[in-house]
């Protein structure tokens, strides 16, 4: 590799092209390899989806191509608005299904509130959290997930969650995505559609999803782009700009949570820069002034780069078999 | 307080058929023994076993990756 420097203009793409290329892969992938009709697109008022939508539509048509939004009572107040607003946008139709009866009939805020409670035992119904992770860049703490919780008079609390709080806590909110992607594959199976899947490529390789929730999916359109390169083909698709100018969030808390504080610790677009250049080889000196970084902080952040991927792997394995079953290979 | 640990990841982490042992040096977290999951286990088996309370800014792989590290660690703490 020689010593060039990295710039974020690696990461620009003709948007043209690449969405005339995934529109021909959706039509060929979704008409041809499996046969369906149509596809469904969980629309979650994010950049991601709004994109995944909007490719879906000028793929297959927008009357092949159904909306779904499952807002529940942790999400934020303008997440339904911005999701109808995509919709509308590209002109498909859309169904809403509010899922907190669901998840109140599994027990996903009782329980999660319970794990809550074995570190902040003074928490309740009325109270507010989201559990985030200290700053990769900032020094070699391992990365220990907190609880931040406020209650209903304002009093804000910090807690280090133990390993069975950390768990309980994840296990319960998890009900959120495999309760969205369960309908959205009720309406695939009641119209013959596929589903689609909408992780950017930070969440595909760094394994920001959940299995059998948002990670499920019959194909991914959108897993090999950059999140930066995401943004770009929403503009070029005519993502409405208020959906664009949205920082990502996870929307799965109930207090305000950017993606940055609960997983990657950087901004996408220096994100990105630290992916791309752990990917093609170079140094964290060549990335380092690209993302405003010092070279030991790159380093951090490649070092957590690795780690995420091995402890995400087995996300992306299907069932494990004792022995091959080649008649369905 | 060696065996202990040691004892504590084999039978925690190392959920193999493998009995080798693992060396007192070597970084639990290269030897992929400890992901992120299990710093959490590893605190509360410290926290508990030795009665100490470990601050957030002590989670770091100079008190914490391997086993002669994590021994120093506690030794100093209690002292």
């Amino acid at each position: 590799m020689s010593l060039e420097r990295l710039t974020p203009d690696v990461l620009k793409i003709d948007c043209e092209k690449t969405a005339l290329m995934i529109q021909s892969v959706i039509r060929d992938q979704v008409f041809q390899t499996l046969k369906k009709q149509g596809a469904v697109v969980g629309i979650s008022g994010g950049i991601d989806s709004s994109v995944v939508a909007a490719l879906s539509a000028a793929a297959l048509g927008p009357e092949r191509t159904l909306g779904l939004f499952t807002p529940e009572q942790d999400s934020a107040e303008d997440t339904l608005d911005l999701s109808r607003a995509v919709a509308d946008c590209i002109g498909v139709e859309a169904v809403l299904e509010d899922i907190t009866p669901v998840l109140e009939a599994v027990g996903c805020y009782r329980r999660r509130d319970e794990a809550i409670r074995t570190v902040i035992p003074e928490y309740g119904p009325n109270w507010k959290s989201k559990i985030v992770l200290p700053s990769v860049i900032e020094s070699d703490q391992y990365r220990i997930f907190s609880v931040i919780a406020v209650s209903p008079d304002g009093k804000r609390m910090k807690k280090r969650l133990s390993l069975s709080a950390y768990l309980g806590v994840v296990a319960a909110t998890n009900f959120k995505q495999r309760t969205r992607k369960m309908l959205e594959y009720y309406h695939a199976d009641q119209r013959n559609y596929a589903v689609t899947g909408t992780p950017n490529r930070l969440e595909y390789d760094q394994g920001f999803f959940v299995k059998g929730g948002d990670g499920l999916a019959d194909f991914k359109p959108i897993a090999h782009l950059y999140k930066s390169q995401v943004y770009q083909l929403a503009a070029y698709l005519g993502i409405p700009e208020e959906i664009r100018r949205r920082p990502p969030t996870t929307d799965t808390y109930s207090m305000p949570q950017e993606q940055e504080e609960f997983y990657f610790s950087l901004p996408y677009h220096k994100m990105d820069l630290c992916l791309y250049a752990r990917n093609h080889g170079y140094s964290a000196a060549q990335v380092a002034d690209a993302v405003e970084l010092l070279p030991e902080q790159v380093e951090r952040v490649f070092k957590d780069i690795e780690n995420k991927r091995r402890t995400t792997r087995y996300q992306h394995m299907p069932p494990l078999l004792v022995s091959p079953v080649l008649e369905i290979a | 307080m060696e065996n202990e640990v040691r004892e504590f990841i084999q039978t925690n982490y190392i959920l193999t058929d493998d009995h080798a042992e693992l060396g007192a040096d070597q970084s639990l977290m290269d030897l992929g023994v400890i992901d992120s999951t299990g710093v959490f286990a590893l605190i509360d088996f410290i926290e508990e076993t030795y009665g100490i309370t470990i601050d957030d800014d002590e989670i770091l792989p100079d008190n914490l990756d391997s086993i002669s590290r994590i021994c120093a660690f506690v030794q100093r703490k209690k002292a």
